[in-house]
């Protein structure tokens, strides 16, 4: 009797996993926070049957955990295109995009071609646009009506109302507000390293002011939200996603410029279900549902014809915080050259551990 | 026969061997070789002891060690002024009924995972949180204080994760503690005070030993807690491997790093089993 029953649950053991198997074709997507909306899963699923498996990340960790598996573990990642190229040369954590499974056309033109450009390894382009956005401050207005540059996050004035990451937008950043050009600097490690040292001494002098360094997006809207904090760095979405919960708060652009970014898809070397990769890449950047995740996040993406589609609230943010002006002025990240890290994150300990 | 019972005891061990080898001891030596690995000034990967260098050489590298080490055996001294009253209440004071509901009681809050706790701290601890709260509406504070991002916050967060893991082990070692024993003293001209000194403590020692190794070694080895709840100010040890793994891309100098704290934190254990007269082969028991 025993035996019957034993032998009956290892079949339907046996059953439910053979099943699964043929069912599950996934797509294991390494990425950041928020940029796989439900909805978008959902409907991905209903099309072509394939699940997204969804692990979040930031820059930093993705170059990591890539770096410890050689590539593999995920058949597609979005780090920002500034990362890409320095460390495919060192690591090699990509393959190389295939355009021909690209449908350009969803694209906008400029945005891909630059991305080419900047992601371009042994004359192949490794990366392909998905949204772009930028960094600057996120300030509650009505608490503190004069921010309006990287500096005041070091001003005494703001003294236990400010917060940022101690990561390297802040380090850039505030190298712009000093009058300086970091991205110039890139290439002279040298100087680049003078320019840092200054930095770090002004962040050191600033430590006392700050609350708390945020370590994730959540953790930055919680302190804006309850008005623990008054100024802070942060991204323009989620700075636009705290004015529609409180008309005080809003992202505003530097007078030194934003910093601005572009992340991306990249094809981990290897990825096991390519196929799938390049499927979701075509499926995400359809006009109407890259305006999904546009009104859900409030980011941009590099789909043509998605503005057209999104919210008017979407266009009143970009108006809002961007004069034509305070475009112009943006700061667009080049390629990071390798070796600078080991500089930032040396002095970022150090800053860490000042008292 | 002889031969029979040999394969058994083959078959037995080789689960151990293979978790011990595959699982601990190979990625070590991984770890270990990089470690002795370093890029020279035109980044070629050379052998040397540079990595192990610069924690001695960068004041910021060891004074964190210091100040977590140091922090570390606040928090198990802290733990075990805590843990003995309760450990005692709960074997020698209550009805014996009540003894597995109390127990149930301490392992409770172990029930969900470390990020939850610590997040449930931050949500009373915070500027706009649950206590300011209470304390602006009773009219005790006029004005919301930040009690988060502090040594003392992040050392009471880590006293309250550790918790368990000296009550239990006292738990086990004063249940066997005769309640004869502490009669007798009371009775030949003892008082409190001495029998908590010299019997109680005295005969605790193996649990209070291998409570403290259980929590010093979590304590050094936390990351979540000296982060989130700590802020600014908390640079762990941890912390700084998680930094030269990720920030900084120098997996040698992390894995140079991940071993001098294993090699540090043992020399800390031993010590303290040499003062405390204590053998580890007995503690772990």
């Amino acid at each position: 009797m025993f035996k019957k029953m034993l032998g009956a649950v290892i079949t339907a053991a046996l059953m439910l996993t053979g099943t699964n198997s043929i069912q599950a074709e996934t797509l294991n997507l390494l990425t950041w926070k928020d940029y796989a909306p439900k909805p978008l899963k959902e409907k991905f699923k209903a099309e072509t049957g394939i699940d997204v498996k969804v692990t979040f990340s930031n820059n930093e960790e993705m170059i990591a955990k890539l770096r410890a598996t050689r590539g593999a573990g995920f058949d597609l990642a979005q780090p920002s295109q500034d990362r890409i190229q320095s460390v495919q040369e060192k690591y090699k954590l990509y393959q190389a995009m295939d355009f021909s499974k690209i449908e350009k056309g969803l694209f906008i033109q400029s945005m891909l071609k630059a991305v080419e450009k900047n992601t371009m390894v042994k004359g192949k382009p490794h990366a392909v646009p998905f949204c772009w956005g930028s960094s600057g401050l996120i300030v509650n207005k009505k608490l503190a009506p004069n921010a309006s540059d990287y500096s005041d996050l070091l001003n005494a004035m703001y003294a236990g109302r400010v917060s940022y990451r101690l990561k390297r937008p802040t380090l850039i950043g505030i190298a712009f507000a000093m009058g300086d050009d970091p991205f110039a600097k890139y290439s002279n490690v040298k100087e680049y390293k003078m320019l840092m040292d200054k930095v770090e001494a002004s962040l050191i002098a600033g430590k006392g002011f700050v609350k708390n360094y945020w370590t994730n997006g959540d953790n930055l809207l919680q302190l804006l939200r309850s008005g623990e904090v008054h100024v802070a760095m942060g991204w323009d979405g989620g700075g636009w996603k705290l004015h529609a919960e409180n008309p005080d708060i809003d992202f505003i652009a530097p007078t030194s410029g934003a910093l601005g970014w572009i992340d991306t898809f990249a094809i981990p070397a290897k990825a096991k279900n390519v196929s799938a990769a390049y499927k979701w890449i075509n499926f995400i950047m359809r006009p109407e549902n890259a305006a999904v995740f546009t009104n859900q996040e409030k980011y941009a993406t590099a789909s043509k014809g998605a503005a057209e589609l999104t919210d008017a609230s979407i266009k009143a943010n970009f108006q809002r915080s961007f004069p034509q002006a305070a475009i112009d002025n943006i700061n667009w990240y080049p390629p990071v050259p390798a070796n600078l890290e080991k500089i930032e994150g040396k002095l970022l300990d150090r800053v860490k551990s000042a008292q | 026969m002889k031969k029979y019972r040999n394969w058994g005891f083959f078959i037995f061990l080789l689960p151990v061997l293979l978790w011990l080898f595959l699982l601990i001891v190979l990625p070590h030596i991984d770890l270990l070789i990089m470690s002795f690995r370093f890029e020279d000034d035109y980044g070629e990967l050379t052998w040397g002891m540079a990595n192990y260098k610069e924690f001695f050489g960068e004041p910021i590298y060891w004074l964190t060690f210091v100040r977590t080490a140091i922090y570390s055996l606040v928090v198990t001294f802290l733990t075990f002024v805590i843990g003995l009253p309760v450990a005692f209440f709960i074997t020698k004071v209550v009805s014996v009924k009540y003894k597995g509901a109390l127990t149930l009681l301490v392992l409770l809050p172990f029930w969900v995972s470390e990020l939850v706790r610590v997040y449930g701290w931050m949500i009373l601890l915070r500027e706009s949180g649950v206590v300011n709260h209470l304390l602006l509406k009773t009219g005790l504070l006029a004005k919301p204080v930040e009690m988060l991002y502090n040594d003392a916050a992040m050392i009471m967060g880590l006293v309250y994760t550790t918790m368990l893991f000296m009550i239990v082990p006292l738990i086990s070692v004063l249940d066997s503690l005769e309640d004869e024993l502490i009669e007798a003293a009371f009775d030949l001209g003892g008082n409190a005070r001495s029998v908590l000194f010299r019997i109680i403590i005295p005969y605790a020692t193996p649990g209070i030993v291998s409570g403290s190794i259980v929590v010093f070694m979590l304590t050094l080895g936390n990351y979540l807690t000296p982060n989130l709840i700590g802020g600014k100010n908390s640079l762990w040890f941890t912390e700084q491997i998680y930094n030269q793994f990720i920030a900084s891309f120098n997996w040698n100098q992390g894995s140079a790093f991940g071993f001098l704290l294993l090699i540090l934190s043992s020399l800390i254990i031993w010590l303290g089993l040499k003062v405390s007269k204590q053998n580890l082969a007995k503690v772990v028991q």
